[in-house]
């Protein structure tokens, strides 16, 4: 029986008797990260990371959590599990569990470029990763954060000096996070949607530091927006609520946003490859670091992913699950003022 | 490279036709003048010819990257364009090099055209080796064709008119026809000189919208002159220094292709441009378009061809007379000498397209539904008072096309788009009931919202039943009314019938999969309809 079996509610490991990012509700749960498609409602106990974990009271309100230190080694019935960071979001891990000399490493999403705020991507060496391949294609390779900021930040001056509000459209956990680190860098007049207002509060009240950001209400004079950033998530650019910045213009960061039909598709006025996700050169790396003899590759390109890992000579198999791709699963709460 | 990928870009991501305006005036206002007279090329769809083809483009960027065949095709689907693929796939520049201005590289192409295959091959990997991501992928489109940025002949006209200070109509009549962007320069393509030197130069077509309103709201009856529209290729048709000149709408020159016209260089006076329909007709009456697609593109033509397909011009409209351009006179004056013309060459191969005669709004509508009798596709509505303007305009010239066919299919295969639609299930193939098996008989791609395409697209993902390649086979579960202009007998399709522009006219959603349409029904509008 392997360490961890592909069952139909989540990873499960049946000698610890837990699940690892369950869809279905479970006894016991060991979340990544706190993104909806990872981490959902139902389960009696939750095992993450602290950083985590509030993120997890604010969307799932009150549950059984243990929160741990990455590195922090605790046992689950008779097995070693440890979290180790993942540079997808603020609190994500890759879950690391040993039993009985055998070594599992399951990634979650990660990213392998350090971004300043998720924590730095750390190699596992196990016997057996599990991997995403969201961008398993190697026509998704990114630029350097360095330079995509570069490429936000001149659009932004660009925008503002068409006299219009620049919006910048990014999931409202991370992603809103890293675009605020982007533009506070030229910019301290900057609004969020209220899903993302709710983030910043509670990742401010866990004591983590994020720039200075003021929520989008109905109170704000619509002047006010003039020469501003916002920052909302996926799904506001097409509700009514974007309209109280006009004039503006609209750019969407999203890995996807690598190809143009997308960017055109997405009727953006400019699309940046701006990823959490590990891009193709990303994951190769990842997968060879930690050493491992088989690896299983769950969302994404999981098909072409594996088979191409077979070909150089890592053994590999495709698993389906049950998580979403970088655009389109966030549950957005429209005019949540 | 650089200035033009970044026009590129932008008139590609924006999303207001002024902005792309803008940005092309800008373009013209900055760029050397070379490069503006291959960017009125490329925009006006004179592009050069294929120097390399897609698969040596391909083959080569895979030498340069090292991955399998089947990880390159991949990507291409998720891509839906091979030219994006390929700038996607290259590794990243790390040289500083400089890439040359746009006219090397397309002069280049021109001139390597005829060389060996390795210096081709040289060719274009030290020009990737030299461009950046977005330089690459207008290069590659560059090569590859289909430069579809959104970007019409119009805006480009009106740009370089707000940038030179000409009126629109006047450059876009002096940047038409035959020119070479390898001979020709920016002061002499936009010279009047242009016109006196070329004697093959067409005019720019007049071209009509499609009727919005009630006939009522055009005002009186009489001053319309009603038409049938032809179902054919527009053209123009011109006699100048005792030569003869066919033009396609596409401004393309079709003079060799059809040799009936020949003739008609010896009977026709001198100084004159028709405006028409090419079509092919016996005794006056049009036969299926599906007919004239088999004289396009064919080299050699049989007498077998000439005497099935004879190709004729239905003439309707005259542009210049005795060497004088007379657009600006009402069209019931250019009628007149049409008519003449017409009338005095006698040949076959030149028909009068005839006049619809009708005293009130309720008769014309009457008499539309004969149209697909007639074997046209609907009336048009000219201002008796009208001058031959310039473009697409509103006003004076309306089409009144009839309803189309319609049948209810069922969706059996899907296949990712391109361009927008990349990485979305948007190009479906349907078919009819035949007993209780499917006939797949069309393809279509268009007539969906976003928001539908969608939802189609996430049917399809959960859907799907086998792959070939990129083409999955799902379950026949969706109805969909399918709206076509025409249909014609065909042996090259299993159902045996092509439709003349199928698209989707609606999602069925109230319709289950056994209350779609037979094969039956599509054999007897073939009888109907096709004949």
């Amino acid at each position: 029986m392997p360490l961890i079996e592909f069952s139909d509610k989540g990873l499960y490991c049946r000698a610890g008797g837990f699940y690892i990012d369950p869809w279905k509700p479970v006894d016991k749960a060991v979340i990544t990260h706190a993104h909806s498609d990872h981490a959902r409602f139902g389960s009696n106990n939750y095992l993450c990371h602290r950083y985590t974990l509030p993120l997890l009271q604010l969307r799932l309100g009150n549950n059984n959590y243990q929160a741990v230190e990455w590195e922090e080694k605790i046992f689950i019935n008779d097995v070693q599990v440890s979290l180790h960071p993942a540079g997808h979001m603020i609190g994500s891990s890759q879950i690391r569990i040993e039993y009985k000399g055998e070594v599992w490493v399951a990634s979650g999403d990660y990213k392998t470029e350090d971004d300043g705020i998720s924590g730095k991507f750390e190699p596992v060496s196990c016997h057996s990763f599990i991997t995403e391949s969201t961008f398993g294609l190697p026509i998704y390779n990114w630029k350097p954060q360095h330079e995509i900021f570069q490429n936000i930040q001149d659009w932004i001056t660009k925008t503002h000096e068409e006299g219009k509000a620049a919006v910048l459209i990014g999931y409202s956990m991370g992603k809103a996070q890293r675009l605020m680190q982007c533009v506070s860098m030229i910019c301290n007049n900057i609004y969020v949607h209220g899903a993302i207002w709710n983030v910043h509060d509670t990742l401010l009240k866990a004591g983590i530091a994020l720039p200075d950001v003021k929520p989008v209400t109905n109170q704000v004079q619509k002047d006010a927006y003039k020469n501003s950033v916002i920052i909302a998530p996926s799904g506001a650019d097409s509700s009514p609520w974007i309209k109280r910045f006009t004039p503006y213009n609209v750019g969407v960061c999203s890995g996807w946003m690598q190809v143009r039909g997308n960017v055109r598709r997405y009727n953006a006025d400019a699309g940046f490859a701006l990823s959490d996700h590990a891009d193709w050169k990303g994951l190769l790396e990842a997968i060879k670091a930690t050493g491992a003899q088989k690896v299983f590759v769950t969302h994404g390109f999981q098909s072409a992913f594996s088979r191409y890992l077979n070909e150089i000579g890592i053994t590999s198999a495709e698993v389906k699950t049950e998580y979403g791709d970088e655009l389109g699963t966030e549950e957005v709460v429209i005019n949540n003022e | 490279m650089k200035q033009f990928a970044e026009l590129v870009n932008i008139l590609g991501t924006s999303t207001k036709t002024n902005d792309k305006l803008d940005a092309l005036s800008a373009y013209f206002a900055t760029a050397n003048d070379k490069d503006k007279v291959w960017v009125i090329a490329i925009f006006s769809g004179r592009r050069p010819k294929r120097a390399v083809n897609s698969t040596q483009l391909w083959t080569w960027c895979n030498e340069l990257v090292g991955l399998p065949d089947w990880l390159f095709e991949e990507s291409y689907h998720v891509v839906g364009d091979l030219a994006e693929t390929i700038a996607l796939l290259l590794p990243e520049t790390s040289s500083a090099a400089a890439s040359h201005p746009l006219h090397y590289y397309l002069e280049t192409l021109i001139s390597i055209e005829k060389e060996s295959e390795t210096i081709r091959k040289q060719f274009i990997v030290s020009s990737w080796q030299a461009m950046t991501q977005i330089e690459r992928f207008v290069f590659n489109k560059l090569i590859t064709g289909g430069f579809r940025i959104g970007v019409s002949q119009k805006t480009m006209v009106n740009a370089l008119a707000k940038t030179i200070n000409l009126d629109a109509s006047v450059i876009a009549h002096r940047i038409s026809g035959n020119w070479d962007p390898l001979t020709t320069s920016f002061s002499d393509l936009l010279s009047e000189h242009s016109l006196s030197t070329d004697y093959s130069k067409p005019y720019p077509f007049y071209l009509a919208y499609a009727l919005e309103d009630e006939l009522t709201a055009l005002g009186e009856p009489h001053e319309w002159q009603a038409e049938w529209k032809w179902d054919g290729i527009r053209g123009e048709l011109i006699k100048r220094n005792n030569e003869l000149f066919v033009w396609s709408r596409g401004e393309e020159l079709m003079t060799e292709k059809f040799p009936e016209y020949f003739l008609l260089k010896d009977i026709l006076p001198n100084g004159v441009v028709l405006d028409g329909e090419i079509i092919p007709s016996i005794n006056g009456t049009p036969l299926p378009f599906a007919l004239l697609q088999t004289r396009i593109g064919r080299k050699n033509v049989t007498k077998k061809n000439l005497q099935e397909t004879p190709i004729t011009f239905f003439a309707y409209d005259l542009l210049e007379y005795n060497g004088n351009d007379i657009r600006e006179s009402m069209l019931t004056e250019r009628r007149i000498l049409l008519e003449k013309i017409v009338g005095e060459t006698k040949h076959p191969a030149l028909v009068l397209s005839p006049v619809i005669n009708f005293n009130t709004w309720d008769e014309l509508t009457n008499l539309r539904m004969q149209s697909r009798n007639m074997g046209s596709e609907g009336i048009m509505l000219k201002r008796k008072k009208s001058t031959y303007q310039v473009g697409r305009k509103r006003g004076d010239w309306w089409k009144w096309k009839i309803d189309p066919l319609v049948i209810d299919a069922v969706m059996i295969y899907a296949q990712k788009g391109h361009g927008r639609r990349s990485n979305l299930y948007t190009d479906y193939t349907f078919a009819v009931k035949d007993g209780d098996k499917l006939v797949s008989f069309t393809k279509a791609y268009s007539g969906l919202t976003d928001k539908e395409f969608a939802e189609v697209d996430s049917f399809v993902k959960r859907n799907a039943i086998e792959k070939f390649g990129p083409v999955r086979t799902v379950k026949p579960e969706l109805v969909f009314e399918i709206a076509f202009e025409g249909i014609a007998a065909s042996n090259r399709h299993k159902s045996g019938v092509a439709l003349r522009f199928p698209r989707i006219n609606r999602w069925r959603k109230d319709k289950k999969p056994d209350e779609i349409n037979t094969l039956d029904d599509l054999k007897q509008m073939l009888e109907q309809y096709g004949k």
